[in-house]
């Protein structure tokens, strides 16, 4: 009859790898930080609001794109219906970095990345880049003149640099997997790590302004 | 299609010339906006929570 190893961790639960996982993400991700119920006084500001509305505005493109994929070109071509989810997509793409923008300003003359908030600055700065290939790409599978003529003139600024070989813009079948894809999950995980690490160290305060209560029990060090 | 009746949009866009700077006269427009609406979020009040 096999042992069972009943050896106790501090807290009075077993030695398991689902155990230390749950503990780390709870000391790392506090539910209280993951949805607060109150936000700074300083939050209370219109510039603040850009962030969550790119975030509204990322969902819109996930949901009329997802549309897309299930339709395909010849219905986004031909149908009424078809033009208006398209227009949909280009749309709030068009708010999403209209939003980002704004949100990306605010935060560069905030200065955000004080207060041990680096990392944050760059994971948005990251999916910035990456929205911008992705919005490139969506250019490029259009399956329409357009399309055609942008891909053509982006083989040269391409191959000059020498990716042309592994991203091929004349490719359609490629470009439209880097679009639906590739780029969306990449987006999808810089966005949700940059959420997590807003929650994580809280939102920036502005200049002269106390940090507050919330990020300093979590991040003595940080207010320091 | 209604704002294709309102505006004739099938001709090839209008753009500004600036030196070395070309830019077309829609994209002008939006990075206006986005600087409008920069300002106006950082100089309107927020509105108050109930109580």
């Amino acid at each position: 009859m096999a042992s069972i190893d009943v050896r106790q961790t501090p807290d009075g639960t077993e030695p398991t790898w689902t155990g230390a996982l749950r503990r780390r993400l709870v000391a790392s991700l506090p539910p209280d930080q993951l949805l607060p119920d109150r936000q700074p006084a300083y939050v209370a500001s219109w510039i603040y609001v850009f962030g969550v509305a790119t975030l509204a505005a990322l969902l819109a493109v996930i949901v009329t794109g997802t549309i897309l994929v299930l339709e395909g070109p010849i219905w986004w071509h031909t149908s009424t219906v078809g033009h208006f989810v398209n227009s949909l997509h280009l749309w709030s793409v068009e708010l999403f970095f209209f939003c980002m923008v704004v949100h990306l300003w605010g935060k560069f003359f905030m200065a955000a990345w004080r207060g041990r908030r680096a990392l944050t600055w760059m994971i948005g700065a990251l999916a910035f880049v990456g929205s911008i290939g992705t919005a490139f790409t969506g250019y490029l599978v259009q399956t329409n003149f357009d399309s055609q003529w942008i891909s053509t003139q982006a083989k040269d600024g391409l191959n000059s640099v020498g990716i042309g070989a592994w991203f091929n813009v004349l490719n359609t079948g490629q470009m439209l997997l880097w679009h639906v894809m590739l780029l969306p999950l990449i987006i999808g995980v810089l966005t949700i790590w940059h959420i997590l690490l807003v929650r994580r160290r809280g939102v920036v305060p502005p200049f002269g302004a106390a940090e507050s209560v919330q990020a300093a029990e979590a991040e003595p060090e940080a207010t320091a | 299609m209604l704002t294709a009746g309102l505006i004739d949009l099938n001709h090839p866009g209008y753009y500004l010339h600036w030196g070395v700077i070309q830019v077309s006269l829609a994209n002008a427009i939006v990075i206006l906006l986005m600087i409008v609406v920069f300002a106006a979020a950082i100089l309107l009040p927020f509105p108050r929570s109930r109580g």
